[in-house]
């Protein structure tokens, strides 16, 4: 076989792994076993977020390749299409924990309340005194809640969606890595406590982060995510218009 | 485990149906969370059966993040020219909510008298 025949070969093959799911759900599995290898060889240290470095190595290799953000999506949606079930999948815990949720009601709806309130109007109010506007400014509203929910509110007010959808990862990494520090600075011991602000103002990816460190906690982290996506949808628009 | 996956596809499915017939302001998920809940209060045995399904898709609930997270590859421009601002709302803004949603919870748990 002579040069040219072996890079047609190659070509052929690259178009076909770059036509077919396969390859970017293949990539997207190897690279979140990575990460979480890394995760586990820290003993779950919360700067070496799963996410974090799963995106940083995909998000790498695309770059590299310069595969488009569309192409690894036709195969990286499977694992996305799963974050529905997960939600759903949720009411588990949250019935294991029943006895302790109802004895918590009071507490979960103030705190939610509190905790939706100063995540919308705080963002809003900081990105605007460093000159933030417009479009921009309006996608950050929606990014303490969960990312379907965030994509909807930020259409409806007149954010970028896709933008709305970096943000929410991105205040999601943020809460689930300081999370820890920051309740442990300030002597918050009560696991219930923790979780549900956690949930309030990380979504998902801070409810995944809550049960690794203890069930108690992940179950009212989704509590909080599951109440906050309703009260953010709700409160958003009035909110902006008060603010802004 | 597969009758398990049938029942989470259902609540959700039936979730986004619901939704999007009633214009409701939920994601569909979330409905779909509510009515498993209602299934689990009505049937407990269904619950101790999926609880094993259910655990290792939330073990792993991490993963199901990153397709969306890599979509941040299209916004680099954008982070590079408003980055600045962005990053320190984000920062502030989630550690404003933490902190007071926590303060709030514990206040209120100590005012209600709710012990963990």
């Amino acid at each position: 076989m002579n040069t040219a025949d072996t890079t047609t070969d190659l070509a052929e093959i690259w178009s076909y792994l770059s036509s077919e799911p396969l390859l970017w759900l293949t990539a997207t599995l190897v690279a979140y076993l990575i990460s979480d290898a890394i995760a586990r060889a820290t003993n779950r240290s919360p700067i070496a977020n799963p996410v974090l470095i799963a995106m940083l190595l995909l998000g790498g290799v695309l770059l590299l390749t310069d595969t488009p953000y569309q192409t690894y999506f036709t195969g990286a949606q499977f694992v996305h299409f799963l974050l529905g079930p997960a939600t759903v999948a949720l009411a588990v815990p949250l019935y294991q924990n029943r006895a302790h949720i109802r004895k918590s009601l009071i507490p979960m709806f103030g705190a939610l309340l509190a905790g939706s309130l100063t995540a919308i109007a705080s963002a809003l109010l900081i990105a605007k005194s460093m000159g933030v506007s417009g479009a921009e400014l309006l996608s950050l509203a929606p990014k303490s809640t969960t990312a379907p929910v965030a994509i909807g509110i930020s259409e409806q007010i007149g954010g970028l969606p896709t933008l709305t959808a970096a943000l929410v990862i991105l205040t999601g990494i943020i809460g689930a890595i300081t999370v820890t520090p920051l309740m442990n600075a300030m002597g918050i011991t009560d696991w219930r406590a923790r979780g549900f602000a956690l949930g309030v103002a990380a979504h998902g990816i801070g409810t995944a982060r809550a049960f690794q460190v203890n069930q108690t906690a992940g179950a009212f982290s989704g509590i909080g995510m599951g109440l906050n996506a309703l009260l953010t949808a709700l409160i958003t628009p009035y909110v902006i218009s008060i603010l802004l | 485990m597969i009758a398990h996956i049938a029942i989470l596809l259902s609540a959700q499915l039936i979730g986004e149906v619901t939704v999007r017939s009633l214009g409701l302001p939920i994601p569909g998920p979330v409905l779909g969370m509510g009515l498993l809940l209602i299934l689990l209060i009505a049937r407990p045995k269904i619950a101790t059966d999926m609880a094993p399904t259910t655990s290792g898709l939330l073990s792993h609930l991490s993963l199901l993040f990153v397709p969306a997270g890599v979509g941040i590859i299209t916004h680099l421009d954008r982070i590079a020219t408003s980055g600045f601002g962005l990053t320190a709302a984000l920062i502030f803004s989630t550690w404003a909510a933490l902190i007071v949603g926590a303060w709030t919870f514990i206040g209120l748990a100590r005012l209600t008298g709710s012990r963990p």
